[in-house]
């Protein structure tokens, strides 16, 4: 893609592209949610949001980690902490895959030149209760997004469906950019005075978090914090509907989803600490499974969730 | 007659659903055609991965009117009664008529449905078809109600007539309303455009760059890909699989060769195979002369203004990608399969196998021990199959394992030579897990044999004890399939096997470790015991009683009271393992059924005890059904059947059993002398064949009594007023139901 003008220069380049491409479709762009979340998807704007009858258009990146994928930052596509791209729009408009393919334009990929490719693939997330048909987006057999219509969330229905568009930013990049090692390419554009690569930016903290994630981390405490969070998100959750202090109607869907997140993510750190056996990993997963779904029970409580609709 | 076409147009549709849903769509369309009186003349299916298509040629333009009388009421019925007869046949009171029968006058309407035309009825049944197509996972999208198996756009639907004029049918589904219109390929196609038949349907498709049929989509990637393998000197890998799914993923197929880089050529040829086909859908394209994989193709679904440069510079890339990973994991293993593997057999103690029956490492514990006991009834060393049994699955462990499932054993194989195993062990790596269907080759190394046996007995009678059975079409574990493979490495082995002993041992082995938690260690101590004198005693039961026996006389009387461990296991494991047996003698029908053996041929010589030998079992029905085939043989089942039949009937009547004593003194005519003439000259014969096992000449020896069988029947009444002489026949005819019983038995032999 050497001879393409339309090219980005960098990683950040991509994003801001894509930022305003979705904004110019008419999403809201949002900012990342503050916790650890191991996919965009956890994001409440995506898996909240994808319940009730509101309709709901959103596009953000989300920094994402999978303690098991790090590699001390030694790794030329793998690291425990990555970007995703993430689009939900509800309902699914008509014309979705003619507007992700704009989006591909978008960021310098050249139709007349690749090969695009809708493959199957299932989307099913045992922790959140949820899953969706789709494919695997491929670019010359590279996998470059997931696109799923979403029919389960939580254990509801998605009534009506929603659109879910998800880019793996790092290894877009290194195809748009044309870098066979991610963290060679450049972060910030590499004519800038001080030009960074995605290495220079990342590759510590990944060596620091491997270490950590793989050899340190202490087990009885995260133990301990997954009981917490899980009891939290129980107590917030049983509460009455209407506050007493204020009189008003507050279901606490959302602090209650946020502990469920948090549960999710002690559960990786634990797996990769490799303190999990197979059997207990299944129970581990049903634990935060009704959890997502307790949550998902009270987000359609909320008005935001189509209550009184 | 008018031609119908229809094509549904839709977002990708999944390779592997397509020449199926093709199918259903033709089936259940023109049933619903047929049902409602529509003939045609000819129909054809079409998919890509974004459209299905329908042509039916010569459709009836109208459904033909059909007359119907419907008898009604009687004239003086309730008036609600006849109301009713009224709104249901769809007519006036004038309308009906009266006709007198026994019972009084009754009402008759004579009912005419006018035809319809073709395209209400083709509006009614694609409705009906579109909202109940049977895919195996279909979905919703929008806020729409409607599933498919992704979002359905458009719908064609038109007939043309045998004047060429087009009409379209007047069809909406949901807010998808039919049309004459459709578009092309997703890139280089040009908008959408309209079609007046099937002919011109699929002319403008291929110019709009969609070629409509799969066969002929898979036929030009497999020419293409074939002469560009060949213009290098090079062969591509047959995957009928692979190119099925692949013309399935592209509606204007681009066959783009590329080259391997150099560093991965030293990972194992069914790696390089497996990694490209399974994550990027490309053939492996061979060196016929090295048998290296050199090469790579891959089919693109879009021509470009580069001949596909930067395609397949992309798809060389991501398979560098993948590669180096494959690389990674095989440089990863190799440091464990050097050191021995022992971390990953360590490992399998954390893997679960089935929750009531432990690890992955207690059931290799298990296979192992079994396979020492096995290993001198196949003629292996047990020493050896004991330590490749150990080894057999430590592959699973491993990181190349992990990422390809499907290479599980093959690159134990690998692993166990680098570890520095023997190639017996590292064979049976390999091959323990054959034969997996009815026509995977089955092992012939004596190891692997006896790995392959021990594990699938371990299989069934762990399952067999925890009580979960094949029922109907439900065999999650694969337990027939495992059957089956015992039965073929038997008898493709020529192995003699006692399976009994094997069996009750196995269960009761799995019979310890489920009650061992529970049970008294004392009770364990017993039951070990037992374990350990089943191969003295051949089965189960003996040697629980000799052990009962022993303890008695000795200090401590075991418990065996109702309830107590003894007496449940010893109550169910000969259950168990009768039930087990069936099981491989059912599945031992199927697969002498496929080889032309009658069930009744098995049936009558598996009542002849010694059941549990299989290889015994199937040389006694090839001779009898080769017997069978013959005149001779034919007819000596027929003369044996008879003389059973008298016998029986006189041994009820009497009461008494005819079993020796019959003399040849007594005999009246020549005939009766020459049977025992005959039987004296063959029980020795017979007897000797069968103590040697030869069935075909005990057959054939028993075939020669024929004759002399005959002319008795022909010449001789049995019952005679004479007791000594009528006592002394019934003797004879015993004689006949002794010596041919002892191959099989023939009563149970059908016609």
């Amino acid at each position: 893609m050497a001879d393409n003008p339309n090219k980005p220069r960098s990683f950040q380049e991509i994003i801001l592209r894509l930022q305003d491409y979705w904004a110019a479709q008419g999403c809201a762009v949002m900012q990342p949610y503050d916790m650890e979340v191991g996919a965009g998807t956890f994001h409440p704007a995506t898996t909240l949001r994808s319940l009730g009858s509101k309709p709901w258009a959103a596009a953000y990146v989300q920094p994402s980690r999978r303690p098991t994928d790090g590699r001390y930052g030694d790794s030329p596509n793998r690291w425990q902490h990555y970007y995703q791209y993430q689009v939900i729009i509800k309902p699914s408009p008509p014309d979705l895959q003619a507007i992700y393919l704009g989006s591909l334009k978008a960021i310098g990929i050249d139709m007349d030149l690749h090969d695009i490719r809708f493959v199957e693939d299932d989307w099913e997330s045992p922790t959140l209760g949820a899953w969706g048909l789709g494919w695997e987006v491929w670019c010359d057999g590279m996998e470059v997004s997931q696109f799923t219509y979403f029919q389960q969330v939580g254990g509801h229905d998605c009534k009506p469906v929603s659109g879910e568009l998800t880019y793996g930013l790092e290894r877009l990049a290194m195809y748009v950019l044309g870098f066979d090692d991610g963290n060679d390419m450049p972060f910030n554009d590499p004519d800038a005075s001080i030009p960074l690569t995605y290495g220079d930016v990342f590759r510590d903290a990944e060596a620091q978090y491997a270490r950590w994630n793989f050899d340190v981390a202490d087990t009885d405490t995260l133990f301990q914090h997954f009981l917490d969070a899980e009891a939290e998100c129980g107590r917030i959750l049983e509460q009455p509907a209407d506050d007493p202090k204020t009189g008003r109607r507050i279901v606490m869907a959302l602090p209650a989803y946020d502990q469920c997140i948090k549960a999710s993510h002690i559960f990786n750190l634990l797996d990769a600490r490799g303190v999990i056996s197979v059997t207990e990993r299944q129970a581990y997963i049903g634990r935060v499974r009704t959890l997502a779904k307790a949550c998902a029970d009270a987000y359609v409580q909320t008005e935001a969730g189509g209550y009184g609709a | 007659m008018p031609d119908l076409l229809i094509e549904l147009f839709s977002e990708e549709i999944p390779a592997r659903m397509q020449t199926r849903a093709a199918a259903d769509l033709k089936e259940r369309l023109t049933n619903g055609l047929v049902d409602a009186g529509l003939t045609y003349g000819g129909a054809a299916a079409f998919s890509t991965p974004r459209r299905l298509a329908l042509a039916v040629q010569d459709v009836l333009a109208q459904s033909p009117t059909v007359k119907e009388e419907r008898k009604g009421p009687r004239v003086d019925a309730p008036e609600k009664a006849i109301e009713g007869f009224l709104r249901g046949a769809g007519v006036s009171r004038g309308d009906l008529e009266v006709r007198d029968e026994k019972k009084g006058q009754v009402y008759y309407a004579s009912i005419t449905k006018p035809g319809r035309p073709a395209a209400a009825i083709i509006a009614d049944v694609l409705d009906d078809v579109i909202r109940n197509f049977p895919w195996p996972k279909s979905m919703r999208w929008g806020n729409g109600a409607l599933r498919w198996v992704r979002p359905l756009h458009s719908i064609l639907c038109i007939l043309t007539d045998d004047a060429g004029e087009v009409s379209v049918v007047d069809l909406d589904v949901d807010g998808l309303k039919a049309g004459d219109t459709t578009e092309g390929h997703r890139f280089m196609g040009e908008g959408r455009f309209a079609v007046t038949s099937f002919e011109d349907y699929a002319a403008k498709l291929k110019r709009n760059k969609v070629v409509l049929d799969a066969g002929e989509r898979a036929a030009h990637i497999w020419q293409d890909a074939t002469n560009q393998a060949f213009a290098n000197g090079l062969e591509v890998v047959e995957d009928k699989g692979l190119l099925a799914e692949v013309a399935g993923l592209v509606e204007w197929p681009v066959v783009l060769m590329g080259t391997i880089d150099e560093a991965f050529l030293s990972l194992p040829s069914e790696v390089l195979k497996t990694s490209m086909r399974e994550h990027q859908k490309f053939f492996s394209v061979r060196n016929p002369k090295t048998q290296r994989i050199e090469r790579f193709v891959t089919v693109a679904n879009v021509e470009t203004a580069d001949q596909g440069a930067t395609i397949l510079a992309g798809n060389s890339r991501v398979l560098s990608a993948r590669l180096a990973d494959a690389v990674f994991f095989w440089e990863n293993d190799l440091r464990i399969a050097k050191a021995g593997m022992g971390e990953w057999i360590a490992k399998l103690e954390n893997v679960t196998f089935e929750r009531r029956l432990g690890s992955q490492a207690e059931r290799i514990n298990r296979i192992a021990a079994l396979a020492k006991e096995l290993a001198p009834a196949v003629g292996a060393d047990p020493d050896v199959a004991e330590q490749a049994a150990k080894v057999c699955k430590a592959d699973l462990s491993s990181e190349m394992v992990y990422e390809f499932p499907e290479l599980q054993g093959l690159m134990g194989r690998y692993y166990a030579i680098e570890a520095g195993l023997s190639e017996d062990v590292a064979m049976a790596c390999e091959e323990h897990y054959s034969p997996l269907g009815p026509s995977d080759e089955v092992p012939t190394r004596l190891v692997s044999v006896t790995v392959a046996l021990a594990d699938k007995l371990d299989l069934l009678t762990g399952f067999w004890a925890i009580d979960e059975k094949p029922t109907g079409s439900k065999d999650p574990f694969a337990l027939r399939r495992a059957a089956l493979g015992v039965i073929r490495l038997v008898l493709e082995n020529g192995l003699r096997l006692p399976l009994d002993r094997f069996l009750d041992s196995q269960l009761l082995k799995h019979k310890i470790a489920l009650h061992r938690a529970k049970a008294s260690s004392g009770d364990i101590d017993t039951l070990e015991e037992v374990l350990d004198e089943i191969a003295d005693h051949g089965v189960f039961g003996a040697a629980l009683h000799a052990v009962i026996d022993r303890r008695t006389k000795g200090e401590a009387a075991p418990d065996t009271s109702e309830g107590s461990v003894l007496r449940t296991v010893g109550d169910a494991l000969p259950d168990l393992s009768t039930d087990l047996l069936a099981f491989f003698h059912d599945r031992l029908k199927v697969y002498l059924r496929d080889r032309g053996v009658r069930h009744d041929v098995i049936d009558a010589c598996l009542t002849l005890g010694r059941g549990d030998d299989l290889s015994l079992i199937v040389a006694r029905a090839t001779a009898l059904s080769d017997a069978l085939k013959t005149d001779d043989g034919e007819n000596l089942v027929q003369g044996f059947k008879r003389a059973n039949n008298i016998l029986t009937q006189a041994e009820e009547k009497d009461g008494v059993e005819y079993s020796y004593g019959a003399d040849v003194k007594f005999s009246e005519t020549d005939e009766e002398r020459a049977l025992f003439g005959a039987l004296d000259a063959v029980e020795g014969q017979i007897t000797t064949a069968i103590e040697a096992e030869d069935f075909a000449a005990a057959m054939a020896a028993m075939a020669t009594l024929r004759t002399p069988i005959d002319a008795f029947f022909e010449a001789v009444q049995i019952n005679t007023d004479n007791e000594v002489i009528r006592r002394n026949r019934l003797n004879l005819l015993s004689r006949i139901r002794q010596i041919c019983g002892q191959a099989a038995d023939l009563a149970r032999i059908e016609g």
